[in-house]
């Protein structure tokens, strides 16, 4: 298993082979603060670096989820579906958005590390 | 002009607030226990609500201001007792709503609580319309708190004591730190609770005593949350210029004594609505499942017709599941009508529902 790698849009990324499973950021969730609702993209559909693919949101606002690698959505999580406030409580580990098989490695290297997205979301908080 | 700060900005700091922007104030959104639990303490114990950016407008005068406030507000002022308070609007001459406010009959006159972004409109108005004949104060060296929940009463009883022998919508004076403190037992929550207007330099220190005895503050994300469950209209966005009392569903709140005679701002227009009905009226709306619905939100009919506008939407904590209101044609306006929400582009199935969405608490009062 590769190291989790991060993208400017919040979200974490865990690569398993071929299949990346991705999240949101404990920086994310706590900048959201409490989330009520979450949709996850449909299963067997294709997803497109950079665009979105589901949608958090708190009691305030909706936010857009975006798919930091392109790939076919091969598993979703339904758990956070039903009980939203799990993304809160474990983002970057059970709380995972959906599972990509991935079309093209090369598009996690151009992701972050943890040292510095850790440095990118300090400045952008 | 400069984001003013409320005389308990430090203590909201002390408390790890997080601020927004609202009306010119730099006000706390929420705290860090966040907006979620914020609610749900208010719900079950006491929280304290920094609303000192509404306006507190005192108006002087007797028998002839009395009459003069008739021509203006829908209410039986005549007959409203001493230290008694009503909801009422501000309108313009269409019926329009200028603003919601609640006024409170006082031993000098008229104690007016406006929303805060109206406040300074409103003083010109009602300056206009009282000719500048009555002193009017819209008081800045005073603060305003609210404690909601079930356990303000004995928890603000503590500190101020009698005060638990108040009445729903009844105030009076009361002293802390022999400084004259206004205290009526209303809110904005739908929880029993109590508005206290104390001059800024004693405010700070009350909140902290009433921190002490078990309250919390809550910032004003849960107060948005909360209001909404209790079914309560947020000024500009449920109610505006282009709104009248009888489409918001507010009929309650205009006195049927001042219909029959309807000599105040806006009277033709609220008598012909009354007896011909509206077009658009005021519901509440229940999206199935979890989405959310929020503010502009369409709203369709089975026909995929569109009926009407979300107005207000979040998710409501204590119902655990999204909840609005909204204007929809009259007639799609009854209760457990099937409409649909397009949210990001896709139509959810929803239901007219009855307000509130969380059932009211309100003391009565012990008398």
């Amino acid at each position: 298993m590769s190291e989790v790698k991060y993208s400017k849009e919040h979200e974490w990324i865990k690569l398993d082979g071929d299949v990346a499973t991705i999240g949101i950021t404990k920086h994310a969730s706590e900048m959201l603060g409490d989330i009520v609702f979450a949709e996850l993209p449909e299963k067997g559909s294709s997803v497109e670096k950079d665009g979105t693919a589901g949608v958090v949101e708190s009691t305030k606002a909706a936010s857009d989820v975006y798919t930091p690698v392109s790939g076919e959505v091969v598993d979703t999580n339904q758990a956070i579906v039903d009980d939203p406030s799990k993304i809160n409580q474990d983002p970057e580990n059970s709380a995972w958005f959906f599972k990509l098989k991935i079309k093209d490695v090369s598009e996690i290297e151009s992701l972050m590390n943890k040292e510095d997205y850790d440095k990118f979301a300090k400045e952008n908080a | 002009m400069d984001t003013k700060k409320t005389s308990l900005y430090k203590l909201h700091q002390d408390c790890n607030a997080k601020f927004v922007e609202f009306a010119g104030y730099h006000m706390p959104i929420q705290y860090s226990e966040g907006i979620v639990e914020e609610h749900k303490f208010t719900r079950n114990h006491s929280g304290i609500f920094d609303v000192s950016h509404m306006g507190q407008l005192f108006i002087y005068g007797g028998d002839e201001l009395i009459k003069d406030l008739e021509k203006i507000f829908p209410l039986d002022l005549k007959n409203l007792k001493l230290n008694h308070s009503k909801y009422s609007f501000l309108m313009n001459k269409d019926a329009g709503i200028q603003d919601d406010l609640i006024i409170t009959k006082i031993s000098e006159g008229f104690l007016i609580i406006l929303n805060a972004a109206c406040k300074n409109d409103d003083y010109k108005i009602l300056k206009g319309l009282l000719n500048e004949k009555y002193k009017m104060v819209l008081d800045e060296n005073r603060s305003l708190i609210a404690i909601q929940g079930p356990k303000s009463s004995q928890i603000l009883n503590e500190v101020i004591s009698k005060v638990k022998d108040l009445n729903f919508m009844s105030g009076n004076w009361f002293l802390f730190d022999n400084q004259k403190v206004y205290i009526t037992r209303s809110g904005y929550t739908g929880e029993d609770g109590f508005e206290i207007s104390i001059p800024n330099n004693f405010v700070d220190k009350l909140t902290r005593e009433l921190i002490d005895k078990g309250s919390k503050l809550v910032g004003l994300g849960a107060r948005d949350t909360l209001r909404l469950e209790a079914g309560l209209c947020l000024y500009g966005h449920d109610l505006d210029k282009d709104k009248t009392p009888v489409e918001a569903n507010l009929k309650w709140a205009i006195s049927k004594e001042r219909i029959s005679k309807g000599d105040f701002i806006g009277s033709d227009i609220i008598i012909k609505q009354l007896n011909n009905g509206v077009t658009k009226i005021r519901v509440g709306i229940k999206p199935e499942g979890r989405i959310i619905a929020r503010e502009k939100t369409k709203i369709f009919n089975q026909s995929d017709v569109h009926i009407g506008e979300i107005t207000s939407g979040t998710f409501g904590p204590s119902v655990n599941g999204p909840v609005a209101m909204g204007y929809v044609e009259n007639e799609f306006s009854k209760k457990n009508t099937k409409v649909f929400l397009e949210v990001r582009g896709k139509k959810y199935a929803a239901s007219i529902c009855s307000l509130p969405f969380y059932k009211k608490s309100y003391v009565k009062g012990a008398n």
